[in-house]
């Protein structure tokens, strides 16, 4: 294959993976290192570094258009980069130092994890419940435009979804990803903080915590500029269609099939790692 | 009273996700210029990502990355763009931790600048 074979393919590909990952809310970035490596026998620490760079694209590519529904938390998601940026700074570090077998494990486990947590029927809100001391010092507390006007919430335990992020941050660094299941799983299950408050806080989030690793990835040589180029490019004109389309798009069906996506790629990373062949 | 009622927070968020979307599109033109000129110079040439060399230094630091844009080579400027696009949200930390102060919340102040702190030793590495 030749280099501009390669670039066409891949930009495709990561296409596709934008849009679907836009689509689905699984995001695109979780795909990408499993197809590079598996399809493309890219060696999996340049498809972390392309991958890294592209979630930095469609996080903020997607923003803009986020904001205007009001339903970010900035104070929120502020706080929390505190923990994640560590998180991210940490993993990448740890990437430096681990198996590339190991990572491939590791990777396939979260794919598996992220298509589950994808699965699961998400808890009622919860009930008007008492603030949280420590949360109204922190300010966090916040509110957005419901049905029938504004509606206020309360966030909860805060250490519980600190540390989580601190570990969402970490994979991030770690595998290449935005790790956006993580981020709304610790404020959206954790916090109690509505899900649309934190699928569009979380968003806004991934961009910093993946910036955090990118700059290690960067002077390690992980980023490889021709490999890099077509993923991102790719991604981020897949992602720019996909949440214009969502609004009228069935997605049900969709979530089903690009869930069954990932199980196949994370049991495929998984073997590639136990037998040592990536 | 009408200045400091203008940084509210959706009014703050708004200038931000203006800033991010510019960032994006300057960083996906750059990286596209960038790729015409490689693709043109290097496109039937073969490919191997199969085995990990790590990328040459002057791929890794900006000093190297402007030189190689200076000398209009195709991977050079398509890193410039990459680095565009991680600056893209180290500013937009940055201009909340100036919204955050023009508001006179003293405890986001500090916590921006933590995470600024993070994201500036991430990129220069001191």
């Amino acid at each position: 294959m030749n280099v501009l074979e390669f670039t066409l393919l891949a930009g495709c590909l990561s296409l596709i993976a934008g849009f679907l990952g836009a689509l689905t809310g699984l995001g695109g970035g979780v795909v990408l290192v499993p197809l590079l490596t598996v399809l493309f026998k890219v060696d999996i620490r340049y498809a972390i570094g392309a991958s890294l760079v592209s979630v930095i694209a469609t996080s903020s590519g997607a923003a803009a258009a986020y904001v205007k529904e009001g339903f970010s938390n900035i104070r929120v998601g502020m706080f929390l980069e505190i923990a994640t940026t560590f998180g991210a700074l940490a993993g990448a570090f740890l990437a430096t130092k681990t198996p590339t077998a190991a990572l491939a494990i590791v990777f396939g486990l979260v794919l598996l994890y992220s298509a589950f947590l994808s699965a699961r029927p998400r808890p009622l809100p919860p009930a008007n419940e008492q603030p949280d001391p420590l949360a109204t010092r922190l300010k966090l507390n916040g509110s957005f435009p419901g049905d029938n006007g504004i509606r206020h919430y309360f966030v909860r335990r805060v250490p519980a979804g600190f540390s989580l992020m601190f570990g969402a941050g970490a994979l991030s660094g770690l595998l290449g990803i935005g790790s956006g299941a993580v981020k709304v799983l610790a404020m959206d299950q954790a916090m109690r903080i509505p899900f649309k408050v934190s699928t569009t806080t979380s968003n806004f989030m991934i961009g910093v915590t993946a910036a955090a690793s990118a700059g290690v990835y960067l002077r390690r040589g992980y980023i490889d500029p021709a490999l890099a180029m077509p993923v991102m490019l790719g991604v981020l004109a897949g992602s720019l269609v996909g949440s214009r389309v969502l609004v009228r798009a069935h997605t049900r069906w969709l979530r089903l099939v690009f869930s069954g996506v990932i199980v196949v790629l994370g049991i495929e990373m998984i073997y590639k790692g136990v037998t040592g062949t990536i | 009273m009408t200045l400091l009622a203008k940084w509210n927070d959706q009014s703050v968020e708004e200038i931000i996700g203006n800033l991010l979307r510019v960032g994006v599109i300057v960083a996906a033109t750059i990286v596209s210029a960038g790729a015409a000129i490689y693709l043109i110079r290097h496109g039937l040439e073969p490919v191997n990502y199969r085995a990990f060399r790590g990328e040459p230094n002057d791929l890794r630091h900006l000093r190297g990355i402007i030189r190689q844009t200076f000398g209009l080579h195709g991977r050079g400027i398509i890193q410039l763009g990459l680095v565009f696009l991680i600056a893209t949200p180290v500013a937009r930390v940055a201009f909340a931790a100036f919204a955050f102060a023009m508001e006179r919340d003293r405890m986001y102040v500090i916590f921006t600048l933590i995470v600024l702190s993070v994201l500036m030793y991430s990129l220069l590495g001191v």
